[in-house]
């Protein structure tokens, strides 16, 4: 989302930490992930007051009570439909939805759709963690098949989502993923976040290290995460590996992985626009498991970005129109309606 | 020919048809046109849930029924004088409310062979041609056929539409009837279709036909005249309990300085809110169609937060759907208003009927201790007044409020001597601005004396802060598992709502003494019908008083005292005994209840029956 800048006072991470004791277990993705908003929240030229961090129940849903701004934990999946109400009603605030991956795709799914497809212009953080921490580890629906967890002792047999498929499906405006572990992406993808005007819908792989430790480690660490995490970068060929050794092309409609050299050069490579709608589906496709053979990396970054009216503003403009032609409503005017008759 | 003119106290009449024969329309034209000759009236819409069911068949009966008079109406009637029937399903449903020796008024097309076989009659019976309508007075008329002959000049239309303007022709029949004046409905058909010449007057021509035939046949040889009713002096207008609600929001805002915020989603018959308020954009009225009943008050809630006044509209089973966003709010301690428009349950049951079965689920129905208070309305005009005073008690008490009306109410409309913007009291809502002097920390959860917290929006410098569902400190709000904090602030949250009963009206007896044999306490749609029979009881010298209650919770302070100047309490209600269990558990009285849960109201006569037996 986007939002008009006010100059504040000069602000900096700490303004923005809370006297409450952070509660999430020792080696939680959370913290890096509050670290990063913390950080970036100063840069963004929003006056503190206007920022409004609504979330749901979760794990991650604890967010709005470690930043110092107004904050709501409102109910399981129903974040985004009370920021839907609040950013309706105040559009000059800055409204940003901290969720997980069971509140906003599985409790509440039906409103995150609704919110992406009405384009209201807020942020929302998905702490994708492929597990149910707070009930203390059931599968969620980002959990692989045949995962096995408390609920499903013999393995998962629900197919997962595809969060940033289902964000394309919505039409989403803007659909980016990052993870906790590389803060400076992280920070970066907020920031663009913030900059888009309309949904911002932002998937963050965030390690569980209690209930599903290591789920991304293949993305996050170093000595996986050049082969297996392809860092999407506006209008640059899609390159990734150890070496920037290796690329995407696409075969048809299909991608594929090449080796840059001989054969191919990096002129045959996708060049990324994250304003191509059609390139944007295959690209939020890429999700193969990463355990499969000649599977593909997986991408980050910002995968699409367009431009649509927000829900807020159309509303608002109908309400001046209304005013323009019909004048302000009266009253009096109302109680009395068409008909009146008088007795003496 | 000669008509004789005759003078009438009150008539109650019933137009019944198929789904799509325009009962309704024809019921509302013929009651603005009675309103605004200062008549009074009572109306009492009744139709089928489905849009169009099967054509001609009992399932696919809509009726309309009126009562008007040149006395005081409470009610729109027992039984009526006169039925009108398109078709002989609506003959067969209807009979049994038509009073002995009452008119029936009949389209004869409607009782060929077809439609008696889909009304369920015997081969060969056709109850108009057999004589069993003896001791009724009979008029037949073939509406589809004179309908046609008056539109045979206007070829642009087909039979299909020439066939439905009936509707138009038995308005203007009845008007003839009741010696009225056509303007109101060709000032309505005018607006309806202005810009389409040829069925504005293809309709218009049918409602004159109409008319004419009953000036120029000597069907009936008697037209009456209901003189005007000896109303309180000054202006008055018909009004729906809906639309009546619709003001009322819009009242509370103008007067609050409260943009109002609608989340809802359309369910029957609760919607008409939906799309009135809609039509209200002038007044800065922003109304979201969300999701789900969960989105519509969870929206409505993050409005409220930020300094709307939040609203949703709905009934029984989206009531249900409602109920953990609605402990979320009683959590947050923050304005909202919750409206029901109940209807027949329980699950999806009877959609388009009345009833008041959601007192309990109001009442009780969330987890936890969740107190919520309660206003309900007794008659459509009543709506503005009740939703006024719930939305004043939600913004001043901080705290989510119920506003129970009914499907009766809703669609029922009456005359209403409407009020002047100026008259209504001002709602005084005062957000915080900033910290007080002294204050180093807002603290979201210290109490006025109401034991209200502060209402503080995002926006307001220095009062950055967070507010959620888990269990909180009293005073800074910080979540708390304490276990003296929570039995003190379930304790405080009830508190909280008994005390509003500080800032409500006492109770009023709205007929009979203070003392007595029999109180009968009533809530919302019963009104009308317990006023009346009490009314009546009263004029039979029986010592029989009646209470209506508006606020359920918290009950106005002096009702228990009210109570104990009766030997015996009668609770009529449209449920199965709901209000009449909440006044035993809170004033240990033998409550009788009286029961009716067949999705109409309850009548007066039955009442007077029931009631006449204990006093």
């Amino acid at each position: 989302m986007s939002t008009s800048t006010i100059a504040p006072q000069t602000l900096t991470a700490k303004d923005f930490v809370t006297d409450q004791e952070v509660r999430w277990c020792p080696g939680c993705g959370d913290y890096s992930i509050l670290a990063q908003v913390q950080k970036v929240m100063p840069t963004l030229n929003i006056p503190k007051e206007n920022i409004v961090i609504i979330s749901g129940i979760g794990c991650s849903s604890r967010f709005p009570y470690y930043m110092n701004t107004y904050g709501m934990h409102s109910i399981h999946g129903r974040a985004t439909a009370v920021a839907s109400g609040l950013k309706a009603s105040r559009p000059e605030l800055s409204v940003w939805i901290v969720s997980g991956d069971g509140d906003s795709l599985s409790i509440g799914g039906n409103h995150t759709i609704h919110l992406l497809r009405r384009n209201f212009d807020v942020n929302m953080l998905v702490f994708n963690n492929q597990i149910y921490g707070l009930t203390k580890g059931q599968y969620s629906p980002t959990s692989e098949e045949k995962k096995v967890t408390k609920s499903t002792p013999y393995g998962s047999i629900d197919h997962p989502f595809n969060p940033l498929a289902l964000a394309m499906g919505a039409d989403a405006t803007f659909i980016a993923r990052s993870m906790d572990r590389d803060v400076k992406h992280l920070q970066q993808i907020l920031i663009r976040a913030n900059q888009h005007k309309g949904s911002s819908f932002v998937e963050i792989y965030q390690n569980c290290n209690i209930f599903n430790d290591g789920a991304f480690e293949v993305f996050t660490e170093k000595s996986s995460k050049a082969d297996e995490a392809l860092f999407l970068e506006q209008g640059k060929p899609l390159v990734f590996g150890a070496t920037q050794n290796k690329g995407i092309k696409l075969d048809g409609f299909k991608p594929i992985v090449v080796e840059i050299g001989d054969k191919y050069s990096i002129d045959d490579l996708w060049i990324h626009d994250e304003a191509d709608f059609y390139k944007a589906q295959i690209l939020v496709r890429m999700f193969d498991n990463p355990q499969n053979a000649d599977h593909l990396p997986r991408p980050f970054g910002v995968f699409y970005q367009t431009e649509r009216a927000c829900y807020e503003d159309v509303m608002a403009m109908q309400i001046e129109e209304v005013i323009t032609t019909k004048g302000k409503g009266d009253l009096d005017k109302l109680l009395r309606g068409r008909e009146v008759w008088e007795i003496a | 020919m000669n008509t004789n003119e005759q003078v009438l106290q009150e008539v109650v009449i019933k137009f019944a048809g198929d789904s799509g024969d325009g009962m309704q329309l024809t019921g509302q034209q013929f009651t603005n046109n009675t309103a605004l000759l200062g008549i009074d009236l009572a109306t009492f819409p009744d139709f089928p849930a489905e849009i169009r069911a099967p054509i001609g068949t009992m399932a696919g009966v809509s009726g309309f029924q009126l009562h008007f008079s040149s006395n005081k109406v409470y009610t729109p009637g027992d039984s009526c004088d006169v039925l009108v029937a398109m078709n002989a399903a609506a003959l067969k449903a209807n009979l049994k409310g038509l009073k002995k020796g009452g008119k029936i008024i009949v389209n004869t097309d409607g009782f060929d062979s077809k439609n008696l076989r889909l009304a369920n009659y015997p081969d060969g019976v056709n109850p108009i041609e057999n004589g069993s309508l003896e001791g009724y007075e009979v008029t037949k008329i073939d509406v589809t056929k004179l309908t046609r002959e008056a539109l045979k000049d206007i070829a642009e239309l087909g039979t299909k539409e020439r066939d439905r303007a009936k509707n138009m022709f038995v308005l203007g029949y009845i008007y003839w009837m009741y010696n009225r004046d056509l303007k109101s409905t060709k000032d309505f058909l005018q607006e309806k279709f202005g810009k389409k010449e040829v069925i504005l007057q293809s309709n218009i021509k049918v409602l004159q036909a109409g008319y004419n035939y009953g000036d120029t046949t000597e069907t009936f040889t008697t037209r009456y005249t209901v003189e005007k009713a000896k109303l309180p002096a000054g202006k008055y207008r018909s009004i729906m309990g809906n639309q009546a609600v619709t003001m009322g929001l819009i009242a509370a805002s103008e007067k609050s300085g409260l943009p109002i915020f609608l989340g809802s989603y359309p369910i029957t018959p609760a919607s008409d809110i939906l799309h009135d308020l809609s039509k209200h954009k002038a007044f800065g009225v922003k109304t979201f169609q969300a999701e789900d009943e969960i989105a519509a008050i969870t929206s409505a809630i993050g409005a409220s937060y930020g300094g709307s006044l939040g609203v949703t509209t709905t009934s029984g089973p989206g009531m249900t759907l409602k109920a953990e966003a609605m402990g979320l709010a009683v959590m947050l301690e923050i304005p909202l208003l919750i409206i029901n428009i109940q209807r027949g349950g329980p699950s999806t049951g009877l959609p388009t009927k009345t009833e008041q079965s959601d007192l309990m689920q109001a009442y009780y129905g969330r987890n936890g201790e969740c107190p919520m208070p309660i206003v309900s309305a007794s008659t459509p005009s009543d709506c503005f007044e009740a939703v006024y005073e719930a939305c004043r008690i939600s913004v001043q008490h901080m705290t989510p409020v119920i506003f129970l009306s009914d499907g009766y109410i809703a669609n029922g409309a009456e005359p209403w001597k409407f009020p002047q913007s100026a008259d209504l009291k001002p709602i005084d809502v005062k957000f915080k601005k900033g910290l007080d002097e002294g204050e180093e920390k807002y603290l979201p959860y210290k109490r006025d004396e109401k034991l209200a917290r502060p209402w503080a929006v995002p926006g307001t410098p220095g009062l950055e802060h967070r507010i959620g569902g888990l269990e909180k400190q009293d005073i800074t709000g910080n979540i708390s598992y304490d276990t003296d904090n929570h039995q003190h602030m379930v304790k405080t949250r009830q508190a909280k709502v008994d005390k509003i009963a500080d800032y409500i009206p006492l109770q009023t007896i709205d007929s009979g003494a203070a003392t007595g044999k029999v109180l009968v306490i009533g809530w919302g749609s019963t009104y009308g019908s317990i006023k009346s029979a009490v009314l009546d009881l009263q004029a039979e010298g029986k010592s029989v008083s009646h209470v209506h209650l508006r606020h359920i919770r918290p009950f106005p302070r002096n009702l228990g005292d009210i109570i104990k100047n009766f030997d015996k309490v009668i609770i009529p209600e449209i449920n199965n005994g709901q209000l009449v269990k909440i006044i035993r558990d809170h004033y240990f009285v033998d409550a009788i209840p009286y029961n009716k849960i067949m999705g109409i109201p309850i009548t007066k006569t039955e009442l007077v029956d029931f009631i006449g037996k204990m006093c």
